[in-house]
Protein backbone atom coordinates (compact mmCIF):
# COMPACT_ATOMS: atom_id res chain seq x y z
CA UNK A 1 0.00 0.00 0.00
CA UNK A 2 1.51 3.30 -0.99
CA UNK A 3 0.65 6.94 -0.47
CA UNK A 4 -1.06 7.48 -3.81
CA UNK A 5 -3.27 4.45 -3.23
CA UNK A 6 -4.29 5.78 0.17
CA UNK A 7 -4.98 9.21 -1.29
CA UNK A 8 -7.09 7.68 -4.04
CA UNK A 9 -9.05 5.70 -1.46
CA UNK A 10 -9.54 8.81 0.64
CA UNK A 11 -10.70 10.72 -2.41
CA UNK A 12 -13.27 8.02 -3.22
CA UNK A 13 -14.62 8.09 0.34
CA UNK A 14 -14.83 11.89 0.48
CA UNK A 15 -16.61 11.89 -2.83
CA UNK A 16 -19.08 9.30 -1.54
CA UNK A 17 -19.73 11.44 1.55
CA UNK A 18 -20.53 14.48 -0.54
CA UNK A 19 -22.29 12.82 -3.47
CA UNK A 20 -24.62 10.67 -1.34
CA UNK A 21 -26.90 13.48 -0.04
CA UNK A 22 -26.84 14.98 -3.51
CA UNK A 23 -28.16 11.70 -4.95
CA UNK A 24 -30.93 11.61 -2.35
CA UNK A 25 -31.78 15.23 -3.20
CA UNK A 26 -31.85 14.43 -6.90
CA UNK A 27 -34.21 11.48 -6.41
CA UNK A 28 -36.47 13.66 -4.28
CA UNK A 29 -36.47 16.36 -6.92
CA UNK A 30 -37.32 13.92 -9.71
CA UNK A 31 -40.13 12.44 -7.63
CA UNK A 32 -41.57 15.89 -7.04
CA UNK A 33 -41.44 16.71 -10.75
CA UNK A 34 -43.07 13.43 -11.74
CA UNK A 35 -45.84 13.92 -9.20
CA UNK A 36 -46.30 17.57 -10.30
CA UNK A 37 -45.34 19.01 -6.98
CA UNK A 38 -42.98 21.92 -6.48
CA UNK A 39 -39.56 20.35 -6.21
CA UNK A 40 -37.37 20.99 -3.18
CA UNK A 41 -33.93 22.40 -4.01
CA UNK A 42 -31.26 19.91 -5.02
CA UNK A 43 -29.24 20.74 -1.92
CA UNK A 44 -32.16 20.13 0.46
CA UNK A 45 -30.48 17.11 2.18
CA UNK A 46 -27.44 19.30 2.93
CA UNK A 47 -29.66 21.96 4.52
CA UNK A 48 -31.29 19.21 6.57
CA UNK A 49 -27.94 17.88 7.73
CA UNK A 50 -26.73 21.39 8.54
CA UNK A 51 -29.81 22.13 10.55
CA UNK A 52 -29.72 18.84 12.43
CA UNK A 53 -26.02 19.10 13.28
CA UNK A 54 -26.69 22.46 14.96
CA UNK A 55 -29.54 21.20 17.09
CA UNK A 56 -29.29 19.77 20.57
CA UNK A 57 -29.74 16.10 21.18
CA UNK A 58 -32.76 15.09 23.20
CA UNK A 59 -32.46 11.65 24.72
CA UNK A 60 -35.28 9.55 26.09
CA UNK A 61 -35.09 8.66 29.81
CA UNK A 62 -34.60 4.97 29.25
CA UNK A 63 -31.94 5.35 26.58
CA UNK A 64 -28.93 3.12 27.12
CA UNK A 65 -25.47 3.62 25.68
CA UNK A 66 -26.46 1.34 22.80
CA UNK A 67 -28.93 3.98 21.68
CA UNK A 68 -26.20 6.65 21.64
CA UNK A 69 -23.64 4.44 19.91
CA UNK A 70 -25.90 3.07 17.17
CA UNK A 71 -25.86 6.15 14.87
CA UNK A 72 -22.07 6.17 14.83
CA UNK A 73 -21.90 2.41 14.14
CA UNK A 74 -24.44 2.69 11.34
CA UNK A 75 -22.65 5.66 9.82
CA UNK A 76 -19.30 3.87 10.10
CA UNK A 77 -20.69 0.74 8.43
CA UNK A 78 -22.04 2.76 5.52
CA UNK A 79 -18.77 4.66 5.03
CA UNK A 80 -16.93 1.32 5.05
CA UNK A 81 -19.40 -0.08 2.52
CA UNK A 82 -18.84 2.95 0.28
CA UNK A 83 -15.10 2.35 0.55
CA UNK A 84 -15.41 -1.31 -0.47
CA UNK A 85 -17.84 -0.81 -3.35
CA UNK A 86 -15.88 0.27 -6.42
CA UNK A 87 -17.16 3.69 -7.35
CA UNK A 88 -14.44 5.29 -9.42
CA UNK A 89 -11.77 2.64 -9.54
CA UNK A 90 -11.64 -1.10 -8.94
CA UNK A 91 -8.14 -1.36 -7.56
CA UNK A 92 -8.09 0.57 -4.30
CA UNK A 93 -6.30 -0.38 -1.06
CA UNK A 94 -9.57 -1.16 0.72
CA UNK A 95 -10.91 -3.46 -1.99
CA UNK A 96 -9.11 -6.64 -0.80
CA UNK A 97 -10.20 -5.93 2.79
CA UNK A 98 -13.61 -7.45 2.25
CA UNK A 99 -15.29 -9.52 -0.44
CA UNK A 100 -18.94 -9.29 -1.41
CA UNK A 101 -20.11 -11.63 1.33
CA UNK A 102 -18.42 -9.46 3.95
CA UNK A 103 -20.02 -6.43 2.29
CA UNK A 104 -23.45 -7.99 2.81
CA UNK A 105 -22.35 -8.62 6.39
CA UNK A 106 -21.48 -4.95 6.86
CA UNK A 107 -24.98 -3.98 5.74
CA UNK A 108 -26.32 -6.63 8.12
CA UNK A 109 -24.33 -5.22 11.04
CA UNK A 110 -25.77 -1.76 10.46
CA UNK A 111 -29.25 -3.25 10.29
CA UNK A 112 -28.85 -5.14 13.56
CA UNK A 113 -27.62 -2.05 15.39
CA UNK A 114 -30.34 0.26 14.18
CA UNK A 115 -33.03 -2.31 14.98
CA UNK A 116 -31.63 -2.87 18.48
CA UNK A 117 -31.45 0.87 19.06
CA UNK A 118 -35.05 1.20 17.91
CA UNK A 119 -36.14 -1.42 20.45
CA UNK A 120 -33.90 0.06 23.15
CA UNK A 121 -36.23 2.92 24.06
CA UNK A 122 -39.17 0.62 24.49
CA UNK A 123 -41.76 2.58 22.53
CA UNK A 124 -44.19 0.53 20.52
CA UNK A 125 -43.28 2.25 17.25
CA UNK A 126 -39.60 1.54 17.72
CA UNK A 127 -40.01 -2.17 18.24
CA UNK A 128 -42.59 -2.35 15.47
CA UNK A 129 -40.16 -0.70 13.05
CA UNK A 130 -37.27 -2.84 14.26
CA UNK A 131 -39.18 -6.05 13.73
CA UNK A 132 -40.39 -5.00 10.30
CA UNK A 133 -36.85 -4.04 9.33
CA UNK A 134 -35.62 -7.48 10.36
CA UNK A 135 -38.44 -9.11 8.37
CA UNK A 136 -37.42 -7.22 5.25
CA UNK A 137 -33.75 -7.78 5.96
CA UNK A 138 -33.82 -11.52 6.40
CA UNK A 139 -35.70 -11.89 3.14
CA UNK A 140 -33.55 -9.43 1.19
CA UNK A 141 -30.19 -10.78 2.31
CA UNK A 142 -30.36 -14.25 0.68
CA UNK A 143 -31.63 -12.69 -2.52
CA UNK A 144 -28.72 -10.23 -2.52
CA UNK A 145 -26.28 -13.07 -1.88
CA UNK A 146 -27.75 -15.08 -4.77
CA UNK A 147 -27.36 -12.07 -7.08
CA UNK A 148 -23.75 -11.75 -6.00
CA UNK A 149 -23.12 -15.48 -6.48
CA UNK A 150 -24.39 -15.24 -10.05
CA UNK A 151 -21.87 -12.52 -10.85
CA UNK A 152 -19.22 -14.35 -8.84
CA UNK A 153 -19.70 -17.45 -10.99
CA UNK A 154 -19.03 -15.45 -14.13
CA UNK A 155 -15.80 -14.01 -12.77
CA UNK A 156 -14.78 -16.99 -10.59
CA UNK A 157 -14.20 -14.79 -7.55
CA UNK A 158 -16.17 -13.22 -4.72
CA UNK A 159 -13.94 -10.17 -4.47
CA UNK A 160 -15.85 -7.10 -5.62
CA UNK A 161 -12.85 -5.65 -7.44
CA UNK A 162 -12.22 -8.85 -9.43
CA UNK A 163 -15.90 -9.26 -10.34
CA UNK A 164 -16.20 -5.72 -11.60
CA UNK A 165 -12.91 -5.91 -13.46
CA UNK A 166 -13.94 -9.14 -15.21
CA UNK A 167 -17.33 -7.75 -16.15
CA UNK A 168 -15.92 -4.43 -17.32
CA UNK A 169 -13.20 -5.82 -19.54
CA UNK A 170 -14.97 -8.74 -21.18
CA UNK A 171 -15.89 -9.18 -24.79
CA UNK A 172 -19.44 -8.25 -25.62
CA UNK A 173 -21.73 -11.14 -24.75
CA UNK A 174 -25.35 -11.42 -23.71
CA UNK A 175 -25.67 -13.01 -20.31
CA UNK A 176 -29.32 -13.89 -19.64
CA UNK A 177 -28.26 -14.75 -16.09
CA UNK A 178 -27.06 -11.17 -15.56
CA UNK A 179 -30.43 -9.89 -16.74
CA UNK A 180 -32.18 -12.03 -14.12
CA UNK A 181 -29.68 -10.95 -11.48
CA UNK A 182 -30.14 -7.29 -12.45
CA UNK A 183 -33.90 -7.39 -11.97
CA UNK A 184 -33.48 -9.21 -8.66
CA UNK A 185 -30.91 -6.65 -7.54
CA UNK A 186 -33.33 -3.81 -8.34
CA UNK A 187 -36.00 -5.46 -6.17
CA UNK A 188 -33.57 -5.95 -3.31
CA UNK A 189 -32.25 -2.38 -3.47
CA UNK A 190 -35.79 -0.99 -3.38
CA UNK A 191 -36.52 -3.02 -0.26
CA UNK A 192 -33.19 -2.36 1.44
CA UNK A 193 -33.27 1.38 0.90
CA UNK A 194 -36.83 1.74 2.18
CA UNK A 195 -38.17 2.79 -1.20
CA UNK A 196 -41.74 2.84 -2.36
CA UNK A 197 -43.09 -0.62 -3.10
CA UNK A 198 -41.90 -1.77 0.32
CA UNK A 199 -41.61 1.39 2.41
CA UNK A 200 -42.14 5.09 1.78
CA UNK A 201 -39.18 7.25 2.80
CA UNK A 202 -41.34 10.35 3.07
CA UNK A 203 -44.14 9.02 5.22
CA UNK A 204 -44.81 9.29 8.91
CA UNK A 205 -48.08 7.42 8.64
CA UNK A 206 -47.88 5.14 11.61
CA UNK A 207 -49.22 1.94 10.15
CA UNK A 208 -47.02 1.77 7.08
CA UNK A 209 -43.61 3.10 8.02
CA UNK A 210 -40.62 0.83 8.53
CA UNK A 211 -37.42 2.86 8.44
CA UNK A 212 -38.97 6.03 9.84
CA UNK A 213 -40.53 4.12 12.73
CA UNK A 214 -37.09 3.04 13.89
CA UNK A 215 -35.57 6.50 13.99
CA UNK A 216 -38.50 8.40 15.51
CA UNK A 217 -36.70 8.83 18.84
CA UNK A 218 -33.53 10.25 17.35
CA UNK A 219 -32.78 13.96 17.20
CA UNK A 220 -29.98 16.39 16.59
CA UNK A 221 -26.64 15.08 15.39
CA UNK A 222 -27.72 11.45 15.90
CA UNK A 223 -30.56 11.91 13.45
CA UNK A 224 -28.23 13.75 11.07
CA UNK A 225 -25.81 10.82 11.11
CA UNK A 226 -28.60 8.34 10.47
CA UNK A 227 -30.00 10.41 7.60
CA UNK A 228 -26.54 10.72 6.12
CA UNK A 229 -26.02 6.97 6.58
CA UNK A 230 -29.21 6.15 4.68
CA UNK A 231 -28.06 8.46 1.86
CA UNK A 232 -24.74 6.63 1.86
CA UNK A 233 -26.56 3.30 1.75
CA UNK A 234 -28.51 4.40 -1.31
CA UNK A 235 -25.28 5.61 -2.88
CA UNK A 236 -23.48 2.33 -2.07
CA UNK A 237 -26.30 0.25 -3.52
CA UNK A 238 -26.50 2.41 -6.64
CA UNK A 239 -22.75 2.19 -7.18
CA UNK A 240 -22.76 -1.57 -6.58
CA UNK A 241 -25.56 -2.00 -9.12
CA UNK A 242 -23.81 0.22 -11.64
CA UNK A 243 -20.51 -1.57 -11.09
CA UNK A 244 -22.04 -5.02 -11.50
CA UNK A 245 -24.42 -4.42 -14.39
CA UNK A 246 -23.10 -1.30 -16.18
CA UNK A 247 -19.40 -1.39 -15.37
CA UNK A 248 -18.13 0.44 -18.45
CA UNK A 249 -15.84 3.37 -17.88
CA UNK A 250 -14.66 2.49 -14.39
CA UNK A 251 -10.94 3.07 -13.81
CA UNK A 252 -8.71 0.08 -13.14
CA UNK A 253 -5.81 1.57 -11.18
CA UNK A 254 -5.37 4.18 -8.49
CA UNK A 255 -3.97 6.86 -10.78
CA UNK A 256 -5.68 10.20 -10.33
CA UNK A 257 -6.14 11.10 -14.01
CA UNK A 258 -7.97 7.82 -14.66
CA UNK A 259 -10.17 8.36 -11.63
CA UNK A 260 -10.94 11.95 -12.60
CA UNK A 261 -11.85 10.71 -16.06
CA UNK A 262 -14.28 8.22 -14.51
CA UNK A 263 -16.14 10.92 -12.56
CA UNK A 264 -18.32 12.38 -15.36
CA UNK A 265 -19.46 8.92 -16.43
CA UNK A 266 -20.29 7.97 -12.84
CA UNK A 267 -22.25 11.21 -12.41
CA UNK A 268 -24.14 10.54 -15.64
CA UNK A 269 -24.95 6.98 -14.59
CA UNK A 270 -26.08 8.11 -11.13
CA UNK A 271 -28.25 10.85 -12.65
CA UNK A 272 -29.99 8.37 -14.92
CA UNK A 273 -30.22 5.79 -12.14
CA UNK A 274 -31.73 8.31 -9.73
CA UNK A 275 -34.30 9.37 -12.31
CA UNK A 276 -35.26 5.74 -12.97
CA UNK A 277 -35.62 5.18 -9.23
CA UNK A 278 -37.98 8.16 -9.06
CA UNK A 279 -39.97 6.73 -11.97
CA UNK A 280 -40.27 3.35 -10.24
CA UNK A 281 -41.38 5.07 -7.04
CA UNK A 282 -43.96 7.12 -8.89
CA UNK A 283 -45.61 4.39 -10.95
CA UNK A 284 -45.82 1.91 -8.08
CA UNK A 285 -48.05 2.07 -5.06
CA UNK A 286 -46.75 1.05 -1.69
CA UNK A 287 -47.72 -2.52 -1.04
CA UNK A 288 -49.09 -3.97 2.15
CA UNK A 289 -46.39 -5.07 4.55
CA UNK A 290 -47.54 -8.67 4.21
CA UNK A 291 -46.94 -8.50 0.48
CA UNK A 292 -43.27 -7.68 1.11
CA UNK A 293 -42.30 -11.35 1.63
CA UNK A 294 -43.85 -12.13 -1.74
CA UNK A 295 -41.99 -9.24 -3.39
CA UNK A 296 -38.67 -10.32 -1.93
CA UNK A 297 -39.47 -13.97 -2.56
CA UNK A 298 -39.79 -13.05 -6.23
CA UNK A 299 -36.40 -11.35 -6.05
CA UNK A 300 -34.89 -14.48 -4.53
CA UNK A 301 -36.55 -16.61 -7.18
CA UNK A 302 -35.19 -14.44 -9.99
CA UNK A 303 -31.71 -14.57 -8.53
CA UNK A 304 -31.85 -18.38 -8.23
CA UNK A 305 -33.16 -18.59 -11.80
CA UNK A 306 -30.21 -16.48 -12.90
CA UNK A 307 -27.87 -18.90 -11.18
CA UNK A 308 -29.58 -21.91 -12.79
CA UNK A 309 -29.60 -20.33 -16.24
CA UNK A 310 -25.93 -19.57 -15.81
CA UNK A 311 -25.29 -23.24 -14.97
CA UNK A 312 -27.41 -24.58 -17.82
CA UNK A 313 -26.64 -22.37 -20.76
CA UNK A 314 -23.47 -20.41 -20.28
CA UNK A 315 -20.98 -22.85 -18.83
CA UNK A 316 -20.69 -25.24 -21.76
CA UNK A 317 -19.09 -24.41 -25.06
CA UNK B 1 -14.51 -17.62 -20.48
CA UNK B 2 -16.67 -20.28 -22.03
CA UNK B 3 -19.69 -18.09 -22.74
CA UNK B 4 -17.90 -16.20 -25.46
CA UNK B 5 -17.58 -19.44 -27.40
CA UNK B 6 -21.32 -19.40 -28.07
CA UNK B 7 -22.13 -17.46 -31.22
CA UNK B 8 -24.15 -14.26 -31.11
CA UNK B 9 -27.31 -15.90 -32.48
CA UNK B 10 -26.90 -18.64 -29.90
CA UNK B 11 -26.76 -15.98 -27.20
CA UNK B 12 -29.88 -14.31 -28.61
CA UNK B 13 -31.75 -17.61 -28.59
CA UNK B 14 -30.64 -18.27 -25.02
CA UNK B 15 -31.84 -14.81 -24.04
CA UNK B 16 -35.27 -15.36 -25.59
CA UNK B 17 -35.51 -18.78 -23.96
CA UNK B 18 -34.73 -17.20 -20.58
CA UNK B 19 -37.43 -14.60 -21.16
CA UNK B 20 -39.91 -17.39 -21.93
CA UNK B 21 -39.00 -19.05 -18.62
CA UNK B 22 -39.32 -15.73 -16.82
CA UNK B 23 -42.78 -15.19 -18.35
CA UNK B 24 -43.79 -18.72 -17.29
CA UNK B 25 -42.97 -17.74 -13.71
CA UNK B 26 -44.77 -14.42 -14.10
CA UNK B 27 -47.88 -16.29 -15.25
CA UNK B 28 -47.57 -18.60 -12.26
CA UNK B 29 -47.50 -15.59 -9.93
CA UNK B 30 -50.21 -13.58 -11.68
CA UNK B 31 -53.40 -13.16 -9.70
CA UNK B 32 -55.68 -11.56 -12.28
CA UNK B 33 -57.13 -13.00 -15.48
CA UNK B 34 -56.54 -10.18 -17.98
CA UNK B 35 -52.81 -9.70 -17.27
CA UNK B 36 -52.48 -13.49 -17.36
CA UNK B 37 -53.74 -13.54 -20.94
CA UNK B 38 -51.45 -10.63 -21.86
CA UNK B 39 -48.50 -12.49 -20.38
CA UNK B 40 -49.46 -15.51 -22.46
CA UNK B 41 -49.50 -13.34 -25.59
CA UNK B 42 -46.09 -11.94 -24.63
CA UNK B 43 -44.75 -15.47 -24.20
CA UNK B 44 -46.05 -16.31 -27.66
CA UNK B 45 -44.35 -13.21 -29.08
CA UNK B 46 -41.03 -14.19 -27.48
CA UNK B 47 -41.43 -17.71 -28.88
CA UNK B 48 -42.06 -16.18 -32.32
CA UNK B 49 -38.88 -14.09 -32.08
CA UNK B 50 -36.79 -17.02 -30.91
CA UNK B 51 -38.11 -19.27 -33.70
CA UNK B 52 -37.41 -16.51 -36.21
CA UNK B 53 -33.81 -16.19 -35.01
CA UNK B 54 -33.35 -19.95 -35.28
CA UNK B 55 -34.86 -19.90 -38.78
CA UNK B 56 -32.61 -17.08 -39.95
CA UNK B 57 -29.45 -18.54 -38.45
CA UNK B 58 -29.97 -22.10 -39.70
CA UNK B 59 -31.74 -21.39 -43.00
CA UNK B 60 -34.46 -23.95 -42.27
CA UNK B 61 -37.36 -22.74 -44.41
CA UNK B 62 -40.14 -24.57 -42.62
CA UNK B 63 -39.22 -22.74 -39.43
CA UNK B 64 -40.41 -19.50 -41.04
CA UNK B 65 -43.81 -21.11 -41.39
CA UNK B 66 -43.70 -22.25 -37.78
CA UNK B 67 -42.77 -18.75 -36.67
CA UNK B 68 -45.61 -17.25 -38.74
CA UNK B 69 -48.04 -19.79 -37.32
CA UNK B 70 -46.93 -18.89 -33.80
CA UNK B 71 -47.42 -15.20 -34.50
CA UNK B 72 -50.89 -15.57 -35.99
CA UNK B 73 -52.20 -18.13 -33.51
CA UNK B 74 -50.56 -17.49 -30.17
CA UNK B 75 -49.91 -13.78 -30.30
CA UNK B 76 -53.07 -12.63 -32.10
CA UNK B 77 -55.85 -15.21 -32.40
CA UNK B 78 -55.86 -17.05 -29.08
CA UNK B 79 -55.40 -14.00 -26.82
CA UNK B 80 -58.20 -12.27 -28.75
CA UNK B 81 -60.50 -15.25 -28.25
CA UNK B 82 -59.62 -15.41 -24.55
CA UNK B 83 -60.13 -11.66 -24.10
CA UNK B 84 -63.58 -11.91 -25.69
CA UNK B 85 -64.43 -14.87 -23.48
CA UNK B 86 -63.39 -13.06 -20.32
CA UNK B 87 -65.46 -10.02 -21.28
CA UNK B 88 -68.50 -12.10 -22.19
CA UNK B 89 -68.25 -14.19 -19.03
CA UNK B 90 -67.53 -11.24 -16.67
CA UNK B 91 -64.70 -13.05 -14.92
CA UNK B 92 -62.20 -10.26 -14.39
CA UNK B 93 -61.87 -10.87 -10.68
CA UNK B 94 -58.85 -12.33 -8.97
CA UNK B 95 -57.94 -15.91 -9.67
CA UNK B 96 -57.68 -17.93 -6.52
CA UNK B 97 -55.11 -20.66 -6.36
CA UNK B 98 -55.10 -23.73 -4.15
CA UNK B 99 -51.70 -23.03 -2.58
CA UNK B 100 -50.40 -19.55 -1.79
CA UNK B 101 -48.24 -17.91 -4.44
CA UNK B 102 -44.78 -17.94 -2.73
CA UNK B 103 -45.10 -21.69 -2.10
CA UNK B 104 -46.02 -22.24 -5.75
CA UNK B 105 -42.95 -20.25 -6.76
CA UNK B 106 -40.71 -22.40 -4.55
CA UNK B 107 -42.22 -25.57 -6.02
CA UNK B 108 -41.60 -23.97 -9.42
CA UNK B 109 -37.90 -23.54 -8.66
CA UNK B 110 -37.75 -27.20 -7.67
CA UNK B 111 -39.38 -28.14 -10.98
CA UNK B 112 -36.88 -26.00 -12.89
CA UNK B 113 -33.97 -27.75 -11.19
CA UNK B 114 -35.46 -31.17 -12.03
CA UNK B 115 -36.10 -30.13 -15.63
CA UNK B 116 -32.57 -28.78 -16.08
CA UNK B 117 -31.07 -31.96 -14.67
CA UNK B 118 -33.23 -34.21 -16.82
CA UNK B 119 -32.54 -32.20 -19.96
CA UNK B 120 -28.78 -31.98 -19.54
CA UNK B 121 -27.84 -35.49 -20.79
CA UNK B 122 -30.45 -35.33 -23.56
CA UNK B 123 -29.25 -31.98 -24.87
CA UNK B 124 -25.67 -33.26 -24.99
CA UNK B 125 -26.79 -35.83 -27.58
CA UNK B 126 -28.13 -33.10 -29.82
CA UNK B 127 -25.91 -30.96 -32.02
CA UNK B 128 -28.28 -28.08 -32.79
CA UNK B 129 -27.39 -24.47 -32.03
CA UNK B 130 -30.35 -24.34 -29.66
CA UNK B 131 -29.69 -27.40 -27.53
CA UNK B 132 -29.06 -25.34 -24.40
CA UNK B 133 -32.68 -24.25 -24.36
CA UNK B 134 -34.06 -27.79 -24.08
CA UNK B 135 -33.95 -27.61 -20.29
CA UNK B 136 -35.84 -24.33 -20.35
CA UNK B 137 -38.46 -25.80 -22.69
CA UNK B 138 -38.97 -28.72 -20.34
CA UNK B 139 -39.15 -26.37 -17.37
CA UNK B 140 -41.79 -24.26 -19.16
CA UNK B 141 -43.90 -27.36 -19.79
CA UNK B 142 -43.68 -28.38 -16.14
CA UNK B 143 -44.46 -24.87 -14.89
CA UNK B 144 -47.53 -24.81 -17.12
CA UNK B 145 -48.55 -28.16 -15.63
CA UNK B 146 -48.10 -26.70 -12.17
CA UNK B 147 -50.32 -23.78 -13.11
CA UNK B 148 -53.05 -26.12 -14.35
CA UNK B 149 -52.85 -28.11 -11.12
CA UNK B 150 -52.90 -25.18 -8.72
CA UNK B 151 -55.58 -23.00 -10.30
CA UNK B 152 -59.23 -23.59 -9.57
CA UNK B 153 -60.81 -21.48 -12.28
CA UNK B 154 -61.33 -22.73 -15.81
CA UNK B 155 -59.71 -19.90 -17.80
CA UNK B 156 -56.29 -19.97 -16.08
CA UNK B 157 -56.28 -23.72 -16.62
CA UNK B 158 -56.80 -23.23 -20.33
CA UNK B 159 -54.06 -20.59 -20.40
CA UNK B 160 -51.81 -23.11 -18.63
CA UNK B 161 -52.67 -25.69 -21.28
CA UNK B 162 -51.80 -23.27 -24.07
CA UNK B 163 -48.60 -22.22 -22.33
CA UNK B 164 -47.64 -25.89 -22.12
CA UNK B 165 -47.98 -26.05 -25.89
CA UNK B 166 -45.56 -23.10 -26.07
CA UNK B 167 -43.08 -25.10 -24.04
CA UNK B 168 -43.47 -28.16 -26.27
CA UNK B 169 -42.95 -26.03 -29.36
CA UNK B 170 -39.77 -24.57 -27.86
CA UNK B 171 -38.58 -28.07 -27.01
CA UNK B 172 -39.18 -29.23 -30.58
CA UNK B 173 -37.29 -26.26 -32.00
CA UNK B 174 -34.39 -26.63 -29.61
CA UNK B 175 -33.92 -30.39 -29.93
CA UNK B 176 -34.46 -30.99 -33.64
CA UNK B 177 -35.18 -27.64 -35.35
CA UNK B 178 -38.92 -28.21 -35.21
CA UNK B 179 -41.32 -30.96 -36.06
CA UNK B 180 -42.43 -31.85 -39.60
CA UNK B 181 -44.81 -29.31 -41.09
CA UNK B 182 -47.82 -31.66 -41.03
CA UNK B 183 -47.42 -32.37 -37.33
CA UNK B 184 -46.96 -28.70 -36.54
CA UNK B 185 -50.04 -27.67 -38.51
CA UNK B 186 -52.01 -30.44 -36.84
CA UNK B 187 -50.99 -29.35 -33.35
CA UNK B 188 -51.65 -25.71 -34.09
CA UNK B 189 -55.16 -26.45 -35.35
CA UNK B 190 -55.74 -28.78 -32.40
CA UNK B 191 -54.87 -26.02 -29.99
CA UNK B 192 -57.08 -23.52 -31.78
CA UNK B 193 -60.02 -25.88 -31.94
CA UNK B 194 -59.38 -26.90 -28.33
CA UNK B 195 -59.49 -23.30 -27.20
CA UNK B 196 -62.75 -22.70 -29.06
CA UNK B 197 -64.38 -25.86 -27.68
CA UNK B 198 -63.23 -24.99 -24.17
CA UNK B 199 -64.73 -21.55 -24.71
CA UNK B 200 -68.09 -23.19 -25.37
CA UNK B 201 -67.54 -25.37 -22.32
CA UNK B 202 -67.02 -22.31 -20.16
CA UNK B 203 -70.54 -21.15 -20.92
CA UNK B 204 -71.92 -24.61 -20.22
CA UNK B 205 -70.07 -24.82 -16.90
CA UNK B 206 -71.27 -21.41 -15.87
CA UNK B 207 -74.87 -22.13 -16.81
CA UNK B 208 -74.73 -25.34 -14.80
CA UNK B 209 -73.01 -24.09 -11.64
CA UNK B 210 -73.27 -20.27 -11.80
CA UNK B 211 -69.47 -20.25 -11.44
CA UNK B 212 -66.35 -21.14 -13.36
CA UNK B 213 -64.82 -22.85 -10.38
CA UNK B 214 -64.09 -26.35 -11.59
CA UNK B 215 -64.11 -27.71 -8.05
CA UNK B 216 -67.88 -27.89 -8.46
CA UNK B 217 -67.34 -30.56 -11.07
CA UNK B 218 -65.98 -32.93 -8.45
CA UNK B 219 -69.50 -33.28 -7.11
CA UNK B 220 -71.04 -34.40 -10.40
CA UNK B 221 -73.43 -37.26 -9.79
CA UNK B 222 -75.83 -39.23 -11.98
CA UNK B 223 -79.26 -38.39 -10.72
Amino acid sequence: MNISGLLAQLFAIVMALFLAPLLTGWVGQCRAWLQSRTAPPLLQPYYMLHKLFHKDVVLAHGASSLFRVAPFVVFGCMVLACAIVPTLSTDLPFAPAADTIALVGVFGLARVFISLAAMDIGTSFGSLGGRREMLVGFLAEPALLMVIFTTAMISQSTSVATIVETLAHREFAIYPSLAFAGIAFTFVSLAENARVPVDNPATHLELTMIHEAMILEYSGRHLALIEWASSLKLYAYSCLGLALFFPWGIAAGDSFPAMLAAIPLLLLKLTIGGFLLAVIETVNAKMRIFRAPEFLGTAFLLAVLGLLVRLLMETRV
Amino acid sequence: MSATAISFTGQLINLFASVILLLAFAMLAQRRVMPLINLFALQGATLFLSTLVVAVSTGQHHLYWSAGLTLVLKVIALPLILHRLVRRLYVKWEVESLINIPTIMLVGIGLVIIAFNVALPISQLSDTITRGTLGIALATVMLAFLMMITRTKAIPQVVGFLSMENGLFLAATSATYGMPMVVELGIALDVLVGAIILGVFFFQIRDQFDSLDIRHMERLKDM
